[in-house]
């Protein structure tokens, strides 16, 4: 019989709502979920290749243990039993040896965070750290340093913009669904979209206005866009008045900052700097100026994303139709308890609280301990700085492709003396792993209740579709059962994904029942705005908008330092990375369907710098920086600044198993020296000069 | 294309191929196979700006079908109902005629089964009602299907209405 089951998808972290198609444990289709209709019935490209990953007999098929060198591809098929066993008495001798805070978590921020987070407290390690912080943790600073919500906590009005300026926010090829369709549905009535990127995407070509800006030129041009913002008093005086801290010291600070003086820096003409500060003002406060995510990572990228918001706050956007606004929940629909969670428990005294990364301490005083900063992971192992790392729990995220320096991240890797990872796939860190206990695929799994907040908060719920496929299990199964061999199974009350729906919604009025058909529980029928003149809850110190920043400043970091000029290398290239429609992140490349659409990454380099260099479209290349050097080949353009090369994210797999990857291209990591923005916690992902040649 | 007609709105559509992918993965079509392609130009710089533009290629269902024709053992058929042109694979030798005399070469090989494949608009779909996988799956919304008169329809009023609402606003100003 056809059943049609609403879920959550999980080809990439944004879960859009989905509506699964199954005949006799076959899925048929996947589609948008039709209770939710900004998701048109629509799915992207990966979430339509969601049946193929299902069915992909090259996924990690059983509970494996290595036995060959590291990256062998050398396995011992075993039972669960015996794989946890055998995780679980290796965890002990090395707690015993080295303490529990020799143990590091990593994953990527999921429905299961909540049970991690408990997983990590009830061993007693301070280590735990989401992929969160190598894509956006300076965002996360900055958004707290000003308005006291981390980024997750915001969100853009897409529906009601009039003028929208993203800066490698590649909306049309990062796709969120729903999102983007209510983008779309704007620019079709007359919202204007200003991109800025030194690259031609998707979403430069769907732009009004598109500037090809110099490479890390952005904070320059912010600068200069607020310098005429002030000087021609084009803010929301109201505004500004009543919600920003520090627009006196704004005013001083962003005097030298002409739009002359930005043109140098960042190639873009000062005429277009002065008509598109004119031009946004006149639509305020329905501006958005998109604080994320992808895009000029470099080592001031703090000071990059609160620029951004700065220019929100100048527009009175920041809670306002049109503008950005401040996600919603439960409490703010008149619910007065939450979710209840797993990670709240009582849990016992950590022996030590000094963590890995120094995040929310000595290294990183002010990044977001909830994250953690996972650029620090290779150094805390090597340097054994604070004291000796000696394990990594990685479970469903990728350190050795996903931080900078690829050589370095393998070298601790190899140092450690325990990798246990869990995954769908043979990810790169997986195939490395001692032990590998593999987490069933999201259509096959009944995960925790996610809470959506947003203008009209719900709650959502991820439902398994089909038995699994083969010898997997769910996340919340495995951290429970190793728990249990760990002796602190107490704080895992629950033994299915029922229980765990039902302790979650236990201070609620809400059954499981009632997601049966939506999948999800909406909890307010209305937008919830809060009133822009008086009722905005920043959740700063002062309630405000601080452009001087408590939080920066009672730790000694100026709030609006000098700019300090860029760079510049005329034989080389600043190399830049990002994302296409067809794979998230290092995760899909070897999808039947995704790896046969974008097989393998190519480096971008402008045509007027290749021709100098003999280098044709096509060409294999030698590509060099500090870091390391490797092969690939040469996409020649004229879509990319001539200072910028760019390549895909996510290629350049080495995983024995994942056989279509294989060797496709090569892994940004590779090139990417270990630079970071030593406040925000971000690794500067778009810093590292590289030089080219053809081969 | 039958009684129906599938359109590409480019402004709308974004490249992701999903059209394609949906085609393949719940026709079962081996991956070398595409029976309806999105064809994309761009993104490129015209006069200094990035453009792109799209069109979506399926089989065209032709009145006078060549493929049909060409086909020696009858295993092309038309549905009476809806003009529907579609492959009784059983009765296909993979002689490969189709593809010869199809001016785009829409018919394609199935090299595991060693007999040629084409689009047949989802007709399985259309029956119950639904729109062909590659229409229902598009993101955006860039890809509708239906009747060409509807269409015609549908595009006469947005754009009057559009003038209507203009006249209206301008008069009121008066």
């Amino acid at each position: 019989m056809k059943k049609y089951i609403n879920t959550l998808c999980f080809m990439c972290s944004v879960r859009c709502p989905i509506q699964v198609e199954v005949e006799n444990e076959q899925v048929i289709s996947i589609r948008g979920n039709p209770h939710v209709p900004a998701m048109k019935g629509g799915v992207c490209p990966k979430g339509v290749a969601a049946m193929a990953a299902l069915n992909d007999t090259q996924r990690v098929q059983s509970p494996l243990i290595r036995t060959g060198e590291r990256g062998s591809g050398q396995w011992k098929r075993v039972s669960w039993e015996e794989a946890l066993d055998y995780t679980a008495d290796r965890c002990k001798a090395i707690f015993d040896k080295y303490g529990a805070r020799s143990a590091v978590y990593c994953e990527r921020a999921n429905l299961i965070s909540d049970i991690s987070k408990s997983f990590q407290k009830a061993i007693g390690s301070p280590n735990h750290f989401t992929h969160d912080t190598v894509c956006k943790g300076s965002i996360n600073t900055a958004c707290r340093s000003m308005i006291g919500y981390t980024d997750g906590q915001i969100n853009a009005d897409w529906t009601n913009a009039k003028h929208v300026v993203l800066y490698g926010r590649n909306v049309f090829e990062s796709v969120e669904i729903k999102a983007m369709n209510s983008f779309m549905a704007a620019l079709e009535k007359g919202t204007k979209l200003t991109y800025i990127d030194p690259r031609v995407t998707i979403t430069a070509a769907k732009a009004h206005d598109y500037k090809m800006i110099r490479p890390g030129g952005d904070l320059a041009f912010n600068y200069a866009l607020m310098n005429v913002i002030i000087r021609e008093k084009l803010y929301d005086t109201p505004y500004v008045k009543r919600w920003v801290e520090g627009f006196y010291e704004l005013s001083r600070f962003v005097d030298p900052y002409t739009p002359e003086w930005a043109e140098k820096e960042t190639g873009i003409p000062a005429s277009e700097i002065f008509s598109l500060a004119r031009e946004v003002s006149r639509v305020k406060p329905a501006v958005v100026f998109h604080y994320g995510y992808r895009g000029s990572h470099h080592p001031t990228e703090v000071y990059f994303r609160r620029s951004i918001l700065i220019l929100n706050a100048l527009m009175g956007s920041i809670e306002s139709k049109g503008g950005l606004f401040i996600k919603k929940g439960l409490k703010d629909a008149g619910y007065k308890a939450g979710l209840r969670t797993f990670s709240s428990q009582k849990f016992p005294e950590m022996e030590d609280k000094r963590r890995f990364d120094g995040c929310g301490q000595d290294k990183f005083p002010i990044a977001d301990p909830a994250h953690g900063v996972g650029f620090m992971f290779p150094h805390a192992v090597i340097h054994e700085d604070p004291y000796p790392i000696k394990m990594l729990f990685a479970f469903r995220y990728d350190p050795l492709l996903s931080n900078p320096d690829y050589n370095t991240n393998l070298k601790a890797l190899q140092k450690l003396d325990l990798i246990v990872a869990s995954d769908v796939n043979f990810g790169a860190t997986t195939a490395l792993a001692d032990v590998i206990l593999p987490e069933s695929f999201f259509l096959e799994r009944s995960d925790p209740l996610q809470i959506g907040s947003g203008l009209k908060p719900a709650i959502n719920r991820r439902i398994a579709c089909v038995r699994p496929r083969f010898d997997t299990k769910p996340m919340w199964w495995i951290v429970k059962q190793l728990a249990d061999r760990l002796g602190v199974g107490q704080y895992f009350p629950y033994e299915t994904a029922e229980d765990i729906w039902k302790y979650q919604l236990a201070d609620l009025d809400i059954k499981i029942e009632d997601f049966d058909e939506t999948g999800f529980v909406s909890l307010s029928d209305k937008a919830i705005w809060w009133d822009r003149n008086d009722g905005i809850n920043f959740k700063t110190p002062s309630g405000k908008i601080e452009v001087v920043s408590n939080l920066m400043e009672s730790h000694g970091i100026p709030s609006l330092p000098a700019y300090e000029p860029l760079d510049r290398q005329p034989d080389a290239f600043r190399l830049m990375c990002g994302r296409c429609v067809a794979h998230t992140n290092v995760m899909t490349q070897n999808n039947l369907y995704l790896n046969h659409l974008v097989p393998e990454n190519r480096l971008w380099i402008n045509e007027g710098r290749a021709k100098k260099l003999g280098i044709a479209d096509g060409d294999r290349i030698e590509v060099a920086s500090g870091a390391g050097k490797g092969e690939m080949r040469a996409f020649v353009t004229d879509l990319i600044h001539p200072e910028a090369a760019f390549m895909l994210h996510g290629f350049g797999h080495k995983e024995i198993d994942s056989k279509r990857s294989y060797g496709k291209g090569a892994p940004d990591a590779l090139f990417q020296e270990r630079l970071h923005d030593k406040i925000g916690g971000s690794p500067a992902l778009d810093h590292t000069w590289i030089t080219v040649k053809k081969l | 294309m039958g009684d129906y007609i599938i359109t590409t709105n480019p402004n709308r559509c974004i490249a992701c191929h999903a059209c394609e992918i949906a085609c393949k993965s719940e026709k079962n079509i081996p991956l070398e196979a595409t029976l309806g392609k999105i064809v994309v130009l761009g993104p490129k710089m015209v006069n200094g700006k990035p453009k792109m533009s799209s069109v979506f290629v399926p089989c065209f269902h032709c009145e006078k079908a060549w493929c049909l024709e060409a086909c020696p053992t009858e295993a092309i058929r038309r549905r009476e109902k809806d003009g529907l042109v579609y492959i009784i694979e059983s009765l296909c030798v993979g002689c490969k005629a189709c593809i010869m005399a199809c001016p785009w070469h829409i018919p394609q090989w199935n090299a595991e089964t060693g007999r040629a494949i084409k689009c047949d608009l989802c007709m399985d779909r259309i029956d119950q009602g639904l729109e062909p996988a590659c229409v229902s799956v598009c993101p955006t919304d860039a890809l509708s299907f239906g009747r060409p008169e509807e269409l015609s329809d549908k595009t006469r009023e947005a754009y009057a209405h559009g003038l209507l609402e203009r006249n209206l606003s301008a008069t009121s100003v008066r």
